[in-house]
């Protein structure tokens, strides 16, 4: 078979597009991130993020956040069709800024929580999660 | 939707006053996250519990936004502060207007 210049440069243009998508998946990350914070700083300490290194189910997946102090936490899935996992908001009687849930997991990923403080100041902790069997049904 | 929908709460029976006690729920939901398939490849339609609150006296503990990365029968762990005798009222808002409450009394002791 023969390639035209037409299609050479047509399969340049959809090998150049296949390798930006993975970036827009992770770009909404980033976007619900800019949506919570701002745009503003985040410091790294102040926050706990405790989820397994390897995960067997991905259906399953225990995490728990911890941040003394903060005013509300939120967790996403980086690797996930949609990033979003929960948003924690602490009220007055709230006898610590921590709690524990189960998530899903699409596949092995980054798992992030980022906390905002009183103050208006932002920390974020992320945790790689290695998933065996995919939690979406894929 | 959502059939055999039962949360299940576990609060101690009393604490002192000023006491930081765990509190743990589940509710059993399939949590369906829009993003599978069936059989024939239509997609399922998305059906989570998307909210879930517990509160003290009027007064807020905590308030949950819930994605569909939740996984099938939410479980949540997390501590309140107990200031008086009272109840705890939780409360989960369903995708299709349903709300499931559950109340748990405390005493000072």
């Amino acid at each position: 078979m023969e390639f035209t210049r037409r299609d050479t440069l047509a399969l340049g243009l959809g090998a150049a597009a296949l390798t930006v998508l993975p970036f827009r998946v992770a770009a909404s990350a980033d976007d619900k991130i800019a949506e919570f914070t701002g745009g503003a700083d985040m410091k790294s300490e102040g926050i706990t993020l405790t989820a397994p290194e390897i995960a067997e189910n991905g259906n399953t997946v225990p995490i728990t956040v911890d941040a003394p102090g903060a005013a509300s936490i939120m967790v996403l899935a980086t690797g996930n069709p949609t990033p979003g996992v929960a948003t924690f908001n602490f009220g007055a009687l709230a006898g610590s800024q921590s709690a524990t849930t189960r998530i899903r997991l699409a596949g092995t990923q980054d798992v992030v929580a980022i906390a905002k403080f009183e103050d208006g100041s932002f920390a974020r902790a992320a945790s790689t999660v290695k998933v065996t069997i995919g939690g979406c049904g894929g | 939707m959502a059939s055999g929908v039962r949360p299940r709460v576990k609060v101690p029976k009393s604490a002192s006053a000023g006491e930081t006690i765990t509190l743990k729920t589940l509710i059993s939901h399939p949590m369906e996250s829009g993003q599978r398939k069936d059989s024939s490849g239509n997609v399922i339609p998305r059906s989570i519990i998307n909210r879930f609150t517990c509160e003290f006296n009027g007064q807020m503990v905590v308030d949950v936004t819930m994605e569909p990365a939740i996984s099938t029968n939410p479980y949540f762990e997390f501590d309140a502060t107990v200031p008086e005798a009272g109840e705890f009222k939780f409360t989960w808002y369903d995708d299709d207007g349903d709300v499931y409450e559950d109340t748990k009394a405390i005493a000072i002791g």
